[in-house]
């Protein structure tokens, strides 16, 4: 049984039924497409990258969200709501690979205007990582090519202690 | 009757999409150009989910869920090469 089989055997009026999901189907999609909007503005108007990518993440979950539920409310079938399933649900899995990947890429390379930010708890652990990371090369347990912030966030903190 | 419920929302994906691609070609830094064709990439994936709805038709359904299975790979790799470059002009 389809969710429109079951909306047909409701005791309302059809009619009245579809026109309050059309119109909630307008809503959504509206909804979702001021969101790009936004998006989009963000990208013009925020100073640097990692604001930018504050302002982009919103319709990466939330506008792709409406999208999706007006498109379910509109084509009533169990095999359409899967696949949008689908797809909302690699968009949750997915989008916070990237944002991770572009945040520590973009603290590492210092495009974040520092001045900017309240509290910056990661400034320590790199600070750390790094001195233990030259310790380590000085005291020659582990050998490190080069003791940069590269090499100190593929050792990571705590492991690099020296081995004797 | 609620046309130009589409009418505005297909206006505002074209002005996101533009104001994304001035920051692809405006951007400082890789960075920047690589956040905003992320960006784009996901109007397009609310475009193309708002054309069906507005055409009525489901024929689009495996671009909307290729495009967001593997949209997030272009900034993941980007992301990787510009941290090894950490100390260039990135």
């Amino acid at each position: 049984m389809t969710l429109d089989d079951w909306l047909r055997s409701l005791p309302i009026d059809y009619a009245i039924v579809d026109g309050v999901l059309d119109l909630l189907t307008g809503v959504f999609v509206l909804v979702g497409a001021f969101l790009s909007l936004a998006a989009g503005i963000g990208l013009i108007r925020f100073p640097d990258a990692i604001a930018r990518m504050h302002a982009t993440t919103k319709p990466q979950i939330a506008g792709i969200t409406f999208i999706i539920a007006g498109l379910v409310l509109q084509d009533r079938t169990w095999q359409t709501f899967w696949i949008l399933f689908a797809v909302l649900f690699f968009q949750l899995l997915t989008a916070p690979i990237s944002a991770h990947m572009v945040g520590r890429a973009g603290y590492r390379t210092g495009v974040m205007k520092r001045d900017r930010i309240f509290v910056d708890e990661l400034r320590d652990a790199v600070e750390h990582a790094q001195d233990e990371a030259e310790e380590a090369a000085e005291t020659g347990a582990i050998p490190i090519q080069v003791p940069s912030s590269d090499a100190a966030r593929d050792t990571g903190a705590g492991e690099a202690e020296p081995k004797s | 009757m609620t046309e130009w419920v589409f009418y505005i929302a297909g206006a505002a994906f074209v002005v996101a999409g533009s104001l994304a691609l001035y920051r692809i070609a405006r951007g400082p830094k890789l960075l920047d150009r690589m956040i905003a064709s992320d960006m784009m990439l996901t109007t397009l994936l609310c475009a193309v989910g708002a054309e069906m709805v507005y055409n009525g038709h489901t024929r689009t359904l495996p671009v909307m869920l290729v495009l967001g299975a593997t949209a997030f790979l272009g900034a993941v790799v980007v992301a990787r090469h510009v941290s090894r470059s950490a100390h260039d002009d990135a």
